[in-house]
């Protein structure tokens, strides 16, 4: 009897310690577990931080860039061009054109490295530098962009030959990355990129003051060169990226949310109309290289569209922003209480007036956040631009959106494909910058807008 | 200049006719009861009264360019040779006499006398086109206004054109899907006159030959290797992209308070809105190096560019698309079942993993199909990262080529587009919009029967 009773305490005790065992091992498995979910979420916010902690410490450098300060002195030696032509009496527009032309020629082909050079031994003999610097050396220093600035002033105002002028001369690719320290000072002179007395040049005039670094506005201003990297920047992107998305927003969102309209509140249940809704469901999942394809094809072979121009990538952009602003808006006009609908049509509205002046305005806020972030998509969209020629290099901001352009992503593509690596990384990363500045603008306005106006309706 | 004015003419006769339709109404409503507000009389003759000025506009800018080129033939002399290039510069000089721009060096009499004529020509019968537009637009607003009633429907006639209207644009999002599977169907028709459909698909060298001499396919089109590589890269993306999506998901739906999700989402997702570009040269520059780097210290020969840089690159950038997908899965799944599960003394982690996750499966699967349509798709990422080499090989760290790095290439070449090295892009852009077709029809069937399950 006893021995029973024991035995069941035994067992008690046991099935208690098992129960206990157990229960430590569950807990330590959702601690476990916990921690594994903890993890992940850590893991997805480190890579956020260290995405853009890797931008911004690569690129952010790139908005500096080192100039000198020289005094230019427009020599009318070296600048011998004739007056100006002026438009007489009964010459034909054509005619002065071309003579103004050839005029336009005579000063490109100025020799502007001369005065280039003058300057920088200028600079030197301010620094009170002892150093002989050959005139290759010096034109290496400067951005050869330099020169169609000088030119530029000369075109702008020919009386400006013989006067001196003090100005910010922008240091060639070469010398920026040998002033901001990345090209190694250890490597024998022919592995350097810069000649001796040219980066002794550099050396002396930054000590001097003379050489510094200023915040580099031409990114923004300058369009893209090959021939001087330095001063290459994105303003044709800018304006090609513009016109694009001005198509996009004239075009997606009015017949985006038109067709959003009839498909929620007009269309009957039918075959065609259910083949409508599967068709713009797969469309927006649809590769965006598709979409590039169909463009080629199209707009490029069949209607003889030009090439890398705004307006094709606007369309291609937009047939595939379309789906996004379509599904959106439905899903707005779909929240809207049934109650409003059944009020305006119990006054007597028709259908057509229930819709526009009740429900549509409800949806504002919906439809602007969603075609925000359709643009803001689209503004970031590079594969189907590649495929309609937008890849070619474009030295001139596209007057309209018929004109060959650049747009912010490709130039992305364009200069992290550019040969001088050293260069051109740190500037793809200042180009990324702005995309994403421009991206998270967007974005923040759509929030913004959509706070406001949710709080008034 | 011109198209200001026509926009202005438009504009002027349009709100003339909606102030006509609007007083006109008003007077009638004084002898009865008016069916339509006057706003829909005035909107009824507002269209009747533009709509003909612009159809006549529209021929008028279809035509001119036939019209002028017509005119000029019959100035030219007779000895210019219509086709050469004579006559297209004779034809230019005479265009920009006529716009008063002049052309360099001599002119001859008879090219001022043609030019000026062509000038006086296309004058007039601009003029005469927007006058002849501006006529019938007028005519048919007479017309119409006199027929304005108190029991015109003017409001169905107004509301049927708005509605025909929203029927056109829902109809642009079928065009696309026609535009697109025509256009590849036909260009991919065109590649198959140069290759077999069977080399194609089956073969396993991808080496296609440039000729300079002609269109002929010299080379092998096999695109297994492209296969191979884009599965391969999708499946590492999806190997880092599914545990910590998933997991994040569960983390943020079942043991975060709300307040910490409300800020950790969007942080999360900020990886969805960047743009693909950024991805890939973020693997180009800091990725492939750092793997390389890696790999050198654990004695491993890892490409800097290889399917590994790619795919790992290719899994953070989806790595929130499966999360927020996961999350309105998981969120679905009824609150009694969880409770229930918890309330039977399971812990929470055994409620997710025995109660919750095999209930959320079939749409954690559809988000699972969805990601790996993404994945196959993406561009720029393996463009940049991948290393673009199209040999078949299982090695994922070495370079490999994908569909889209092949397409990319193909279309930005030289080659002609006619050349079977343009083509193949639309062949291989055919693969790639089935395939992930059918991942979204089987992903979209599955997530819907699953919403269906729980409502």
């Amino acid at each position: 009897m006893t021995e029973i009773l024991e035995t069941e305490a035994e067992a008690n005790t046991r099935r208690r310690a098992q129960v206990r065992n157990s229960l430590s091992r569950r807990n330590r498995a959702e601690q476990r577990f916990k921690l594994l979910g903890l993890g992940s979420v850590l893991a997805a916010m480190a890579f956020v931080a260290v995405l853009f902690g890797n931008i911004l410490t690569n690129g952010l450098p790139a908005f500096w860039q080192y100039n000198v300060d020289a005094e230019v002195y427009f020599d009318p030696e070296v600048i011998n061009v004739p007056d100006v032509p002026v438009h007489q009496a009964g010459q034909s527009e054509a005619d002065f054109q071309a003579e103004m032309l050839g005029w336009q020629r005579r000063l490109a082909m100025v020799n502007w490295n001369r005065i280039l050079v003058a300057s920088v031994e200028g600079a030197l003999a301010e620094a009170g530098a002892d150093t002989e610097i050959d005139a290759r050396s010096a034109q290496s220093i400067i951005d050869s962009g330099a020169r169609f600035v000088l030119r530029d002033m000369v075109l702008a105002d020919p009386a400006i030959i013989g006067e001196r002028r003090e100005m910010q001369l922008l240091l060639s690719a070469d010398g920026d990355n040998w002033a901001k320290g990345k090209l190694s000072r250890d490597l024998p002179d022919d592995r350097q990129q810069l000649s001796r007395p040219a980066r002794d040049a550099i050396d002396r005039l930054e000590e001097a003051g003379i050489v510094h670094r200023a915040f580099a506005w031409h990114i923004f201003t300058n369009v893209d060169s090959r021939s001087s990297p330095a001063s290459a920047g994105l303003a044709g992107a800018f304006v090609g990226s513009f016109y694009m998305m001005l198509v996009v927003i004239l075009l997606a969102v009015p017949i985006g949310v038109s067709s959003a309209i009839y498909l929620e509140e007009f269309a009957p249940k039918n075959p065609f109309t259910d083949l409508i809704e599967v068709n713009i469901n797969n469309l927006a999942a649809v590769p965006s290289i598709v979409f590039g394809l169909l463009g080629a094809a199209v707009f490029i072979n069949i209607f003889h569209l030009p090439l890398s121009a705004p307006v094709v990538g606007g369309l291609v952009l937009t047939l595939m922003t379309l789906p996004t602003v379509i599904i959106a808006t439905r899903s707005a006009l779909r929240a809207v209480p049934p109650s409003l609908r059944q009020a305006a049509l119990g006054i007597g509205a028709s259908k057509t007036q229930m819709v526009f002046h009740h429900v549509l305005p409800v949806t504002y806020p919906g439809i602007l956040t969603a075609s925000i972030l359709g643009v803001a998509q689209a503004l970031g969209e590079t594969a189907p631009l590649l495929l309609i020629g937008m890849n070619a290099f474009v030295a001139n901001v596209p007057a309209t959106p018929m004109d060959q352009s650049a747009a912010l992503p490709v130039q992305i593509y364009l200069w992290q494909g550019n040969e001088n690596r050293n260069f051109f990384e740190e500037r793809t990363f200042a180009a990324i910058i702005v995309l994403l500045a421009l991206m998270i603008v967007l974005n923040a306005l759509a929030i913004w807008l959509r706070g406001r106006l949710e709080r008034k309706a | 200049m011109t198209s200001v004015l026509i926009a202005a003419l438009a504009l002027i006769l349009m709100g003339v006719a909606y102030q006509q339709g609007v007083s006109r109404s008003r007077a009638l409503s004084g002898a009865s009861r008016l069916h339509s507000r006057p706003q829909y009389h005035g909107a009824f003759l507002a269209l009747w009264a533009t709509v003909p000025l612009l159809l006549v506009l529209l021929i008028w800018v279809v035509t001119s360019g036939m019209i002028q080129d017509w005119y000029i033939a019959r100035q030219l002399p007779a000895d210019i040779l219509p086709g050469t290039t004579d006559y297209a510069s004779a034809a230019s000089r005479l265009r920009n006499i006529a716009s008063g721009f002049g052309v360099a060096g001599e002119v001859a009499a008879w090219e001022t006398e043609a030019g000026e004529g062509l000038a006086r020509f296309m004058t007039i019968l601009r003029l005469s086109i927007v006058a002849l537009g501006a006529l019938v637009g007028i005519a048919c607003l007479l017309v119409m206004r006199a027929r304005l009633s108190p029991r015109l429907r003017a409001r169905n006639h107004v509301e049927t054109v708005i509605k025909t209207v929203l029927i056109f644009c829902s109809v642009v999002a079928i065009l696309t899907t026609i535009g697109i599977v025509l256009s590849l169907v036909t260009e991919t028709i065109r590649f198959f006159t140069y290759v077999s459909p069977v080399d194609f698909f089956f073969g396993t060298v991808w080496n296609p030959g440039y000729s300079t001499t002609s269109n002929e396919a010299s080379g092998s089109y096999g695109m297994l290797p492209l296969l191979v590589g884009t599965i391969m890269i999708s499946a590492i993306a999806m190997l880092v992209a599914l545990p910590v999506g998933l997991m994040s998901a569960i983390w943020l739906t079942q043991y975060a308070s709300p307040r910490l999700r409300n800020v950790i989402k969007p942080v999360i997702e900020v990886l969805a809105g960047i743009p693909t570009i950024v991805y890939g040269f973020f693997a180009l520059v800091t990725v492939g190096p750092a793997l390389a780097g890696f790999g050198e210290m654990i004695g491993l020969d890892i490409n800097a560019t290889s399917a590994l840089t790619a795919g790992i690159v290719m899994g953070i950038m989806i790595i929130p698309f499966i999360s927020s997908l996961s999350d309105d899965i998981i969120r679905q799944v009824p609150r009694a079942m969880r409770d229930g599960s918890l309330g039977l003394g399971a812990t929470k982690s055994e409620t997710i993993r025995m109660v919750i996750v095999p209930a959320a499966l079939p749409g954690i699967v559809g988000a699972i199909l969805l990601a790996v349509s993404r994945a196959i798709g993406e561009t720029m990422i393996v463009v940049l990262a991948a290393g673009n080499a199209p040999i078949l090989r299982f090695d994922p760290t070495e370079p490999v080529s994908t569909f889209t790095v092949t397409i990319v290439t193909a279309l930005t070449g030289d080659a002609d587009f006619a050349s079977p090295q343009s083509l193949v892009a639309f062949a291989l852009g055919l693969t790639l919009f089935v395939i992930t077709l059918m991942l979204n029809i089987g992903a979209l069937a599955i997530v819907r029967k699953y919403r269906e399950q729980y409502e």
